[in-house]
């Protein structure tokens, strides 16, 4: 700032309440809605606030926390989590995107904008209607079964013999435009001579891919990475919408097992020790994120 | 082949004189035709589960199977187009997201103002707090909020539901609209000082006319993201005749017990339409990676 230095401390102070002020409502919004739940959020995860009456809750230490680690349904959601994260995101989104983005870069004008249209439409579509159409198509009746019929293939009900498969099918569909919309965005700043002079040295496509190419954007893929698992985590409307955790909790990821205990069973405060755990998983991959966006900056 | 170039590619041998530029011919079109091909086929495959809801919309007899309306008909559309099943949950939409959109953006820009324009001990740890804020899943705070609404009686209120979709949308659209109002030299405004106006008429007058396209991809990506969340009114309106289209949509379902798959198909279409035209006018201006640079990198 060019603002000439002030000699009394007071005016300083009083200079910088006033420059301040600006960021008064947005403070006052996180702290209420943002910051005040989050704290709420750990200290109910250690009482045994119910849904009626709460009042009446009690201080109950870590039993909430022991409770969900001995029981094999909370393990269970753990792992589907886990399977859907995986199976959605790092390998789905994240490798169907640099699929799509690498492809799109040798393609013609008009494909890529036909196929960037249809993949981003899947993307802006909400994700309830997503979640409906899609158990359309996977459904008994499904036009998957009917595709997979007309091939003379077994069909099944996707939805109940593999629920989670089925939504982690869903969220690839749902959202790899977004890994295909930032690794486009990245590869379109890497000098195209460094990859003909590679080719020239007698790199394949593979190998250029590979070893000049794919390191160039490092960055970018973890930046990414961290960001969809991020909003893959916290997926809740499309698995409520098709399969709503069922059948037998067989696609119960922990937004899902947490909105039960808490909502349903009427557990807030074991709900909320789920929810705290989920809270933690995804502060520690924003940490994470935060470190990988720091040594990008430091690295330019 | 400039000299940047050379020093960038880890020469292994010593270049001589690159004249020799990548084959064309044949090789090349066969190529070109096979990446075409393959992107074909992949968008293909993103098609094929819409093809159910486009028939189904126009469809009288649709179910859950696919087949081709017969015939086409509008008749889904007029069966729902009423105060109770459309109208009152999408003006409920809007008056959710279209609030919601307004307090986020007054408050980013009122916020990224000071985190632009002037230097102070608590902007890094401020901006670091954002950005860390920007990754936390809303989805696991549901539960603490919807505790917080009970007893605050804020439960079941539009204006409760429209500040915390706005605070929920409130780190991105602060981190972006900080980004932007970087984009504005600062030499205008000190103009306009020396004019005599103050920071906020500098900011109203200078600032905001100049950054008007990236305030336009904040508002509307905001907008977007809030149209689609399903969650966060799921949990906190339980009145019907305050719910949005997204929840609305779901209630739809059990209604009529048995599921008018028709109905809901043009439902949805119309439900997504609002998305999908304001991503248009979005892409259109801007280009396709709109805010990614801003959103990914920092």
């Amino acid at each position: 700032m060019s603002v000439a230095t002030t000699t009394a401390p007071g005016a300083r102070v009083r200079r910088g309440l006033t420059q301040g002020l600006p960021l008064a409502p947005a403070v006052v919004l996180l702290l209420v809605f943002l910051a005040g739940p989050i704290l709420y959020c750990v200290y109910s995860a250690f009482t045994d606030m119910a849904l009626t009456g709460a009042s009446g809750a009690q201080f109950v230490g870590l039993d909430n926390f022991r409770e969900a680690f001995g029981s094999t349904q909370f393990r269970q959601s753990l792992v589907y989590t886990l399977v859907f994260t995986v199976l959605s995101a790092i390998i789905g989104q994240n490798v169907l995107g640099m699929v799509l983005a690498l492809l799109m870069r040798a393609g013609s004008t008009w494909v890529r904008a036909l196929v960037s249209a249809i993949v981003v439409g899947a993307w802006v579509m909400p994700e309830v209607v997503a979640g409906y159409m899609w158990s359309a198509f996977l459904g008994d009746k499904g036009s998957l079964n009917e595709i997979l019929g007309r091939l003379s293939l077994p069909s099944q009900d996707w939805l109940f013999s593999v629920p989670i498969l089925a939504v982690s099918l869903a969220n690839v569909w749902r959202g790899t435009a977004f890994s295909m919309l930032v690794y486009s965005a990245a590869l379109s700043e890497v000098p195209k001579e460094i990859e003909e002079s590679a080719t020239m040295d007698g790199a394949g496509t593979v190998q250029r891919l590979w070893s000049i190419t794919l390191p160039m954007i490092r960055r970018t893929i973890t930046t990414n990475l961290m960001l969809i698992t991020l909003q893959t985590l916290s997926v809740f409307g499309l698995i409520w919408t098709m399969t709503r955790g069922g059948p037998s909790n067989k696609s119960t990821t922990l937004p899902i097992f947490a909105y039960q205990q808490a909502f349903q069973l009427s557990q807030l405060g074991y709900g909320t020790a789920l929810a705290l755990v989920l809270l933690a998983i995804g502060g520690g991959f924003s940490l994470v994120y935060l470190r990988a966006l720091r040594l990008e900056e430091g690295r330019r | 082949m400039t000299t940047t170039v050379a020093s960038h590619s880890s020469t292994r041998r010593a270049a001589p004189a690159r004249t020799r530029v990548r084959p064309r011919g044949p090789g090349r079109l066969f190529d070109k035709t096979a990446v075409n091909l393959a992107l074909l086929v992949l968008a293909l495959g993103f098609v094929v589960p819409l093809v159910w809801l486009l028939l189904a919309a126009f469809d009288a007899r649709a179910g859950a199977a696919v087949s081709w309306p017969h015939p086409w008909t509008l008749g889904n559309f007029r069966a729902i187009l009423t105060y109770d099943t459309t109208y009152r949950p999408m003006l409920n939409g809007f008056i959710l997201c279209g609030g919601g959109t307004v307090v986020t953006v007054v408050a980013s820009v009122l916020a990224a103002y000071p985190l632009s324009r002037y230097q102070f001990r608590a902007k890094r740890p401020f901006l670091l707090t954002i950005l860390f804020a920007t990754g936390l899943p809303i989805t696991a705070i549901m539960v603490p909020v919807y505790g917080m609404f009970v007893q605050a009686n804020l439960i079941d209120t539009l204006t409760g539901t429209i500040l915390f979709m706005a605070t929920t949308a409130l780190p991105i659209s602060i981190w972006l609209t900080k980004n932007f109002m970087d984009g504005v030299p600062i030499e205008l405004e000190e103009a306009a000082w020396t004019d005599g106006a103050g920071a906020m008429q500098g900011l109203r007058s200078v600032v905001l006319p100049l950054m008007w396209p990236g305030l336009a991809v904040v508002t509307i990506y905001t907008f977007i993201g809030l149209w689609g969340n399903f969650f966060v009114p799921f949990v906190l309106l339980s009145s019907n005749d305050r719910l949005p289209a997204s929840v609305s949509i779901y209630t739809f379902f059990g209604q009529y017990g048995q599921v008018v798959y028709g109905q809901l198909a043009a439902y949805s279409m119309l439900y997504s339409l609002p998305a999908v035209l304001l991503y248009l006018v979005l892409s259109r201006r801007l280009g396709g990676a709109f805010s990614f640079s801003g959103a990914v990198k920092g």
